[in-house]
Order: C-alpha cells, then structure tokens, then sequence
C-alpha cells in the first residue's frame, strides 16, 4: 500500500492543499479527522523508505528547517532533525535553553530573529502553554509545535497513532481508524500534553479514551475533552486494549503531588499481572523516557509481543518526515498547493 | 486649579440617588450649591448639558496606576490607589506624596499597604498612614496568608476605622495558576487553582472580620459560593462589602482562548456559571462595588506566553460602558449604576463626593449613555492596550468632566 508516490492517496482527501489547508501545526485541536488520517497516510511512504539502506530524499534540498527548542529534548529533537536530514533539508538546532534567552531575550525577538533568517519552517518547543502558537502569529514560515508547556504534542499523537495503526495491521485487524478499540492512557494526565493531544487525536478517530492518574494529577474538567476519568488503575485497565503509560513530570510540579515512587508503582505501576486484566493480546505504549520500576516494569516494557515503544520512535521520524513535507509544500510551490486554495485567513472572528 | 467663578449646568438629566430627573446643578467654589429645579443665577457661567446625563464623577475603587488620560475619557474624577506600587506605599512619606499626586483635576485616594513591603508579615504603620492622607488599608494583589496576622490587622484598623480592602485567593491553592480549573484550563494546558482558593479567603476574611469589627471590602468576589458567603454575612449584619470589575460580569473563561493574554486577570476568569452569579448578585446587592482594577500593561508584561504574562487590564475607559450594559439589560437602573461606580466607593473611603448632593465636592461628568463607539487597544488613552474587550462594540462615553466644579481638558 505505501508508495513513493504522493498521489495514492488521491481521492481519499480533499484535492492538493485542501488535504491539510493550514500553515502550521499547533495541535491536534485545530485539525479535522481526515487532515490527521492525510498525515497519516503522507507517513507511510516514509515509514517505508525508513527501512531501506539508503535512507535519503530531495524532496526538501534547498530548504532551512529550524529546531529552536526552550526546553531540553533529547528524542524529540532528534526525531526532528533525522526527518529533516533524511528529507535533504538544512537542519539547525537551536538550544535556547542555553542561548540568548539567558540573556533576557523576550520569545517575540528570539521568533523575529528566526524569522529574519529565513528559515522555510520552525520547530518549536517551549515549557509554557501556548507559546508556539504566539510564534506562531509573528513568522511568516510554517510552524510545527513540538510540545508547548501543558497544551499540545501533535506529532507524538500522530506518531502514536501510527504505530498503533501498524501494530493493528501486523496483527491483522488493521483498519484505517480505531472505531471499537479502548485505550487507556495513565499516569500524570495534569502536566501531560501527550495525554491531551492522544486523547484529541484518538477519539476523532474513533477510540474510547480512558484516563487514569490519582486525583491530584487528574485535571478538572477532563470529561469535557471526551475521556472517561479513573482512579483505580485495575478498573481502567479492564478490558482496554491499549495500555498507554505516561511518566511522573516531577519538573513541573511545585510541591508534593504523590508521596513516593514506590507507592505510586504500588498504584499506578503497569506489571505483569496488572496487563493480564487488560485485553487479551494488550499493545503497551509509552512515549518515553521511561521511568522503568515507576509507572512501568521492565519485564512489561520489554515484552516483544505487547509493547510498541520502540516502533512509536521509528513512527516518530516517519511521522515528523510527512509534517515537514506536507507544511512546505505550499513554500516549494507543489502544484495544488500554492497561493490560493489554501491557507486560512489568520484575523477572522473580529467583534466589527 | 480653585474655581473662580460659579457654574450652572443647564438641560440635563440629574443622576441622583432617588432616580434620574430632568434639573439643574449649580456648583461655586468646588462644591455643589444647589441642584434640582433651580434658575441660574446672573453672573454664572452656565453649561447645556443638551440632555445627557449629569452624574456624579466616578470613584474608582482599586486602581493600580495613575493614570491621568484613562481616567479621565472613563469619567473618573476620583481613583483609590493600591498600594502595589514600587516601592509600595507601606510608610507615610510614601502615602502623603501620592495623595498629593493627582492634583487638581485627578484625586488620588492612597490606600496603604497592610503590611510593611506587602509581605503579608509585620504591620505597617497604618495610623501615620491614615494621617498623611490614606483613606484605607489594603493587603495588595495578594491575600494574607498568616490568619493571625489578618486578625490583627482587621482588628487595628478597625480602631482607626479604616476599611481594609481584601484580595481573596488562598496562595497555597492558587501557587503559581494563572487559570480557573475547568474545561477551558484543561483544554489550554494552562496551571490552574480551584475556584474554592476564593472561597476559602472569602470565608476566612469574614470570619475574621465579624470578629473583630472592622470594615472589610472584598476587592473582586467572583464565585458562586463566596457571593453566597458574602450575601449571608451581610444578613447577620457584618461589615462586609464586596467589589468586582466588568471582566467578571462580561466575559467567562471563553475569553482566554487562543491564550489572549489580555484575558489574564487576577483573580482568573471564571467559567460562565460564576458569570451569571456575578450578575445576580450586583442585581441584589450583593455586590455593591464595581471598579476597573486599572492596570496598564505593556507588551513587555502581556506579549508573552499566557502563564508567563502578567495578569492585569487597562480597565478605566471601558468601566461606563461595560456597566451601562447592566442598566440596558433591565438589571439595575441608571440611580444603581452610579452608585456601584461612584457613590459606595466614596461612601467607603468616607469622602464627599460620589453624588450629586450640596455640600459635595462638584465632580461631575456628563455623559452619553447611548453614545456607540468601539474599543481599540491601540487607540486608547490608557498607558497600555491591554483591555479584554479589544474590538468589542460598547455603548456610553463621558463628554464632558468637571472636577470640583472646573473643566478638565
């Protein structure tokens, strides 16, 4: 199914740019059900290419791509700039956490900086909600959020997405969304933009989405986003089929939320024995780093039939290729993605 | 600026306690000599009010910035300055020179800080304070954590009888939140505190305060259950009074989408069921203040990611307007409106002023209630833009102000 070819998936989406008509890409929250299966599919040729010896495409020569990460990454930007290389781009990291932010730079100038060196599309990191999307609105390049504070990580639901597709297809239930299938995501729901753009993500492509953390980490109002909340972790696990598990943010947290790791392993750790209430034939997922003897035993982790952890990297790149691809498009000058039938006006929803 | 000679103010329609009537004002030497239906007399400057409304001055109860052009297109003749100042106004000096500050068309209304440097620890010297002009006692953007040190603070301004001026948020609930829990805050990724952090102060402070006597004025109360606590102390006969600012009776939690940073205020916005409690409480009583919480912020503090932005709104244009719109939905009459805006402030302060009365002082602004025009923070006369109504459509302008019976501008 996947090919070199763009064209296979013509006539499943919307012709030429109005398959992804948005410049950037902030969250899962902006984007529509069949923008996220576009992507999805986009990735699958790269998935393939990924496999091969000779891992190298044109498609983005000529083209600057910026990493400016504000907050210490070690995969993520890794990720980033593996797609970026591969796809014969320019690739520049930016460690800001150590740079001219120190020096009292505000975000606004550090983003006007970038912008004047004309770079063909940002990535950004940032540890405060929303700060991608204030880059966002002063550059005038694509933007590709890579985790801003507590808000948003659309390509790690993407790619989460992506290696569950591939796990379902090897197993031979694969299909093109998750309508029936349950997935319950655990550990620090509060400081996790993971679990809010999987819980976007998964549900607009059919899934039952399951919270589970203890209350404290468990944010108000979650129901809203469509995910059922639980406390007790062998409830949640019942019957899901997806065991998500997500790591303790002790960095941004500001006093005491749970009283040791070893209690909370006791709570909330994903054993042998907990994985047997789930489902039969579990996938386990995590998007690392792993806290392993924490949220997750090793035995769990490294169980070659259940756990995906390691394809959810491997997706990552994929993923992260078909974004940068797709976002540069319009700039290259892709027939069918130029001037005119993409791109949302950026000021509607005035009062006057 | 003294007023040299005695004006009448024609055709208008008098804003006074007992209702909105068609009169005439006449003010000499500062202060309002006779109102109703009198004839000018010879050698008066007269002023046709053309039929606009002819209210009192407004006193803006809690502002954080002097600052003159807002407040005088707002209508306000009269603010109370929070003490969060730099330095703060927590000794004498500090006080008696800002009470000096506004003169003579802008009166400034120092409130002293509570505690010395603000930080919630050891009293300040509120009596030499009190003498070198403050006209009341305030704990600053923040409560007092230490209840015992509230206790004692209420108590000792109640000696002086100087209301003290409450912000209601449990620090330990709030941290370092810049969001009201709930769907909005979730959905935004943004650190939230529980609403009850304002209830818990709330309660707190009138405990307190029907312990020991004192005048206390809750700043903002924003909440359904500590509107309730509020409505039910003022039952059993507490000295409580409570304040809010249009933010919280006009927008929701909806307004901090796409992290508009103009919609950072402290207390947060509230998702809209506290709205709707808001409303109903300024249409019962309940609330009895309503003031701009003017705070003029710069890019530097609000062009930046939402949770690092300070909170704050450049509120004094828009207090008319946004409180005409309760008048306009059948809420409250005109009479109530100025009230909440001018004359419980004054009441409060014990000043003469915020009413058309003789004997007051003649602050008088006549305004256009009907008069449409459209907020932009670039255009305003505000030190900064940052208002949460940016491009919204409002209703009501101030056209004219006197200020102890002399124009201004």
């Amino acid at each position: 199914m996947a090919s070199m070819d763009t064209s296979s998936t013509s006539g499943r989406f919307p012709a030429g740019g109005q398959a992804f008509p948005h410049r950037d890409l902030l969250g899962i929250g902006q984007v529509e059900r069949h923008e996220i299966l576009f992507l999805l599919d986009e990735a699958e040729q790269w998935v393939e290419m990924n496999r091969q010896s000779a891992k190298h495409s044109d498609t983005l020569a000529g083209l600057t791509i910026i990493n400016a990460f504000f907050e210490n990454s070690t995969r993520t930007l890794l990720s980033f700039e593996i797609a970026g290389k591969r796809l014969g781009a320019d690739v520049v990291n930016m460690h800001a956490a150590q740079s001219s932010v120190k020096k009292g730079e505000t975000l606004i100038d550090t983003a006007i900086t970038l912008n004047a060196m004309r770079a063909d599309a940002i990535v950004i990191r940032h540890g405060s909600s929303g700060a991608v999307d204030l880059i966002a609105g002063k550059v005038d390049c694509p933007v590709l959020n890579a985790g801003d504070g507590q808000h948003e990580h659309p390509t790690q639901a993407l790619l989460d997405a992506l290696a569950l597709r591939h796990a379902l297809e090897a197993r031979g239930e694969g299909s093109e969304d998750f309508t029936g299938l349950t997935v319950t995501i655990c550990g620090d729901i509060l400081h996790s933009r993971v679990a809010r753009s999987n819980i976007l993500c998964l549900t607009a492509l059919g899934a039952s989405v399951r919270l589970c953390a203890p209350p404290a980490l468990m944010p108000a109002g979650i129901e809203a986003m469509g995910a059922r909340p639980f406390t007790d972790f062998d409830e949640a696990l019942r019957g899901t089929d997806v065991a998500m598990m997500l790591r303790l943010q002790t960095e941004r947290m500001s006093g005491q939320f749970i009283p040791s790791a070893r209690e909370y392993h006791h709570l909330y750790g994903l054993t042998r024995e907990r994985l047997e209430r789930c489902a039969p034939d579990a996938l386990v997922m995590h998007p690392g780093p792993m806290n392993r003897g924490v949220e997750i035993d090793s035995e769990v982790a490294d169980m070659l039939d259940r756990s995906i952890i390691t394809r959810q990297v491997e997706m990552g790149v994929a993923i992260r290729m078909a974004c940068l691809d797709v976002l540069t498009r319009k700039g290259r000058g892709v027939p069918g993605w130029g001037d005119n039938d993409g791109g949302r006006q950026k000021d509607e929803g005035q009062w006057v | 600026m003294k007023q040299l000679r005695p004006l009448t103010i024609t055709g208008g329609c008098l804003v006074t306690p007992d209702g909105v009537k068609p009169g005439v004002i006449r003010l000499a030497e500062g202060k309002i000599v006779a109102l109703g239906d009198i004839p000018p007399d010879d050698g008066d400057k007269i002023v046709d009010a053309k039929g606009q409304l002819v209210a009192p001055g407004l006193v803006d109860l809690g502002v954080f910035a002097v600052d003159r052009p807002a407040f005088h297109f707002g209508g306000i003749t009269r603010a109370a300055l929070m003490p969060d100042q730099l330095p703060p106004l927590d000794l004498p000096s500090r006080v008696s020179y800002i009470a000096k500050s506004g003169k003579p068309d802008l009166w400034i209304h120092p409130l002293a800080a509570a505690t010395r440097n603000l930080d919630g620890y050891e009293l300040a010297e509120l009596g030499l304070m009190r003498n070198a002009g403050a006209r009341g006692v305030a704990t600053g953007r923040s409560w007092i954590a230490d209840s015992g040190v509230m206790a004692r603070l209420l108590g000792y301004a109640a000696m002086l009888d100087l209301p003290v001026i409450a912000h209601p948020e449990d620090g330990g609930l709030v941290g370092e939140a810049v969001a009201t829990a709930g769907e909005m805050a979730t959905r935004l990724g943004l650190p939230s505190a529980p609403q009850q952090a304002e209830v818990l102060a709330v309660a707190r402070d009138i405990a307190l305060a029907e312990m020991t006597g004192a005048r206390l004025h809750i700043r903002q109360v924003t909440t359904v259950a500590a509107l309730d606590l509020v409505r039910a102390a003022k039952q059993r006969g507490v000295s409580v009074t409570a304040g809010v600012t249009p933010a919280h009776f006009m927008l929701s939690d909806l307004a901090t989408a796409e992290f508009r940073t103009f919609a950072n205020l402290s207390p947060p916005l509230r998702p809209e069921i506290h709205r709707q409690a808001v409303i109903a409480a300024i249409g019962d009583g309940t609330i009895d203040v309503v003031a701009s919480g003017h705070d003029p912020r710069g890019p530097e503090d609000k062009r930046l990611p939402f949770s690092d932005a300070k909170p704050g709104m450049a509120g004094a244009e828009t207090l008319l307007a946004m409180t005409l719109t309760l008048v306009r939905d059948g809420l409250i009459d005109t009479a109530r409106a100025f009230d909440l805006m001018a004359g419980a402030p004054a009441r409060l302060l014990g000043i003469e002023a915020g009413v058309l009365q003789e004997g007051y002082e003649a602050d008088i602004a006549l305004i256009d209630p009907e008069r449409p025009w459209v907020v932009d923070s670039r255009k305003m006369a505000a030190t900064a833009g940052n208002t949460p109504f940016d491009g919204q459509p409002a209703q009501g302008r101030a056209i004219a102000l006197f200020k102890g019976g002399v124009p201004i501008g």
